[in-house]
């Protein structure tokens, strides 16, 4: 690990001036993600701003019924809140499949949403990869592709998006409050991430002192009902191969309000909105629920060893969709 | 960069002078000889690093002693009350949940852990009821010590003691 100085400011307008003082500059919240990324030689800031003296800790309700949530909330907290418990059980879900008791207490929301991709060859600074490296190429393809990505992907790059909270983020229309040097704005969730194209190098619509300050959650129509279904390789404690958050509201047996995401396929938390369409205003059956399924995945192209990701996505949709329905009767 | 940082570390106050690349794992274990947590994967994957950070389970190998100046961290060796052994340590005796000595101070730490978080009625992924309460079946304690990883096979008595311990 080169060696690197570090700050710790204690408002976010110094915080995001410090950041901008340097050219090789990372935030540091939890750490989960970027010491890890800095002791394997991937990521060599020059200067650490650790987020942890900020007030970007708290979880608060807001008048419209909904909630905003603080960029260093650690994961664990939040999947414990009483609010969320109650009205979100998508994200305390997702939250509560992901990564380990242990770092859930160090991992926070702003990191979650910026950890980068676990594709073992962007982690392997021996092996080319043009994310790592922009315009080396890249080793996934033509190499093992079991964790890869199967929707939304280039030739330069196939790697998936590992956070489980962003997908449950995805399904609930949440915005991202980002302040940087030109001031504040607020991104929508989903266009938070970018599919590889050609510049695979940039995961986000972010740039260089670029801080999330906090993530809005609209509070969810009544009588909706949302759950969470990761599918792993074993039963804990491993990224999604296929991940499912899905929010339903069936009346009389008519799907009225639907949203899906997916994790695990594609190089951002992947909204179904092909399926989404198929499915609103139709019936709320089995039937429909594979039809829907099928079209939003026509658009797949699994590499050579992730086929099963297809109809395991497929299925895992289905099988979401047909839980929240049953609760539903 | 060098910096001087204080850290409580099993009941004392320790000050230590430190590379900013250091972890809190190797703070302990190097600059102040705690060396009850053990440096396993070094990646966040074994749990082995695991200590109670002002009084949360936390790995210590992710991340950087400097920023935890002031921290409390309690080592599976500050958690016995002078000779008197935790309670969740002396079922791990009982229970013969103790395996190597490389693994078992983080899951002696993970346990007292996980345990406050089920007193305090946080849910789990295993949980059924996310707004009811937690019971603390052998599937409860199973999840919340995935992040705890043994290659010899003792889980079943570790999830005995664990039992025995939160009683
Ligand atoms: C063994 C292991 C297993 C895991 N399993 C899972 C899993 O199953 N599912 C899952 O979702 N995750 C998993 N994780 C990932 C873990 O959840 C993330 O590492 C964590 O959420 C990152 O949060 P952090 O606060 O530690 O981020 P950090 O590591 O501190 O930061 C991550 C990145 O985000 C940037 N950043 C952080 N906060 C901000 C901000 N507010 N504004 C701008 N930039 C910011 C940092 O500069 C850095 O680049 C796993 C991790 C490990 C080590
Ligand atoms: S898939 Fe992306 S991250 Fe992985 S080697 Fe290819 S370019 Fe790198
Ligand atoms: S050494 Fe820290 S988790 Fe393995
Ligand atoms: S206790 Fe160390 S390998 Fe099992």
């Amino acid at each position: 690990m080169i060696p690197f100085d570090y700050e710790r400011p204690s408002d976010v307008d110094g915080a995001i001036a410090t950041a901008t003082s340097r050219g090789s500059v990372a935030f540091l919240a939890g750490g989960t993600n970027l010491v890890d990324r800095m002791k394997l030689g991937v990521t060599e800031p020059e200067l650490l701003v650790d987020l942890g003296g900020l007030p970007l800790d708290d979880v608060e309700e807001l008048p419209d019924g909904g909630l905003r949530v603080g960029a260093t909330v650690r994961n664990s907290d939040l999947a414990a809140h009483p609010v969320v418990l109650r009205d979100y059980p998508v994200l305390a879900r997702a939250l509560l499949s992901g990564a380990s008791g242990q770092l859930r207490n160090l991992a926070t929301t702003g990191g979650n949403l910026l950890q980068r991709t676990r594709c073992v060859y962007f982690q392997d600074v021996t092996t080319p990869c043009g994310k790592r490296e922009p315009g080396t190429g890249c080793s996934a393809v033509g190499g093992s592709t079991r964790q890869h990505a199967i929707l939304g992907a280039s030739e330069r790059c196939v790697a998936t998006h590992p956070s489980d909270m962003a997908v449950a983020m995805a399904a609930l229309d949440a915005r991202v409050r980002v302040r940087g040097p030109e001031g504040e704005r607020v991104i929508p969730l989903v266009d938070l991430h970018r599919l590889p194209g050609d510049e695979p190098e940039r995961d986000t619509v972010l740039s260089g002192g670029d801080l999330i300050t906090a993530v809005d959650l609209p509070p969810l129509p009544p009588g909706t009902r949302s759950l969470y279904r990761k599918v792993r390789d074993r039963a804990s404690f491993a990224f999604a191969l296929v991940s499912v958050a899905a929010v339903l509201r069936v009346e009389g047996g008519v799907v009225r309000d639907v949203r899906i995401a997916l994790g695990g396929v594609a190089h951002k938390p992947w909204r179904a909105t092909t399926a989404e369409e198929e499915l609103l205003g139709g019936p709320a059956t089995e039937e429909a629920f594979r039809r829907a399924a099928e079209l939003e995945l026509a658009a797949a192209r699994p590499l050579s060893d992730n086929g099963f990701k297809v109809p395991l996505a497929r299925n895992t949709i289905v099988a979401a969709l047909r839980e929240l329905s049953l609760e539903e009767r | 960069m060098e910096s001087d940082i204080e850290l409580h570390v099993d009941g004392r106050a320790r000050q230590v002078r430190l590379d900013s690349r250091t972890t809190l794992l190797d703070a302990l274990r190097d600059g102040l000889g705690a060396t009850a947590p053990k440096k396993g994967c070094d990646h966040g994957q074994c749990g082995a690093c695991t200590v109670l950070l002002d009084g949360r389970r936390v790995v210590t190998c992710l991340t950087f002693a400097i920023a935890h100046d002031g921290a409390t961290v309690t080592t599976a060796e500050g958690l016995a009350d002078g000779e008197r052994l935790h309670p969740v340590q002396e079922a791990f005796i009982e229970r013969d949940a103790f395996q190597c000595g490389f693994c078992t101070p983080g899951q002696v730490c993970s346990a007292v852990g996980m345990l406050a978080e089920v007193a305090e009625g946080r849910p789990s992924a295993a949980t059924a009821d996310l707004a009811g309460a937690v019971e603390l079946s052998g599937e409860e304690i199973r999840e919340r010590m995935s992040g705890n990883l043994c290659r010899c096979a003792a889980y079943g008595n570790i999830v005995d003691a664990i039992q025995d311990g939160a009683r």
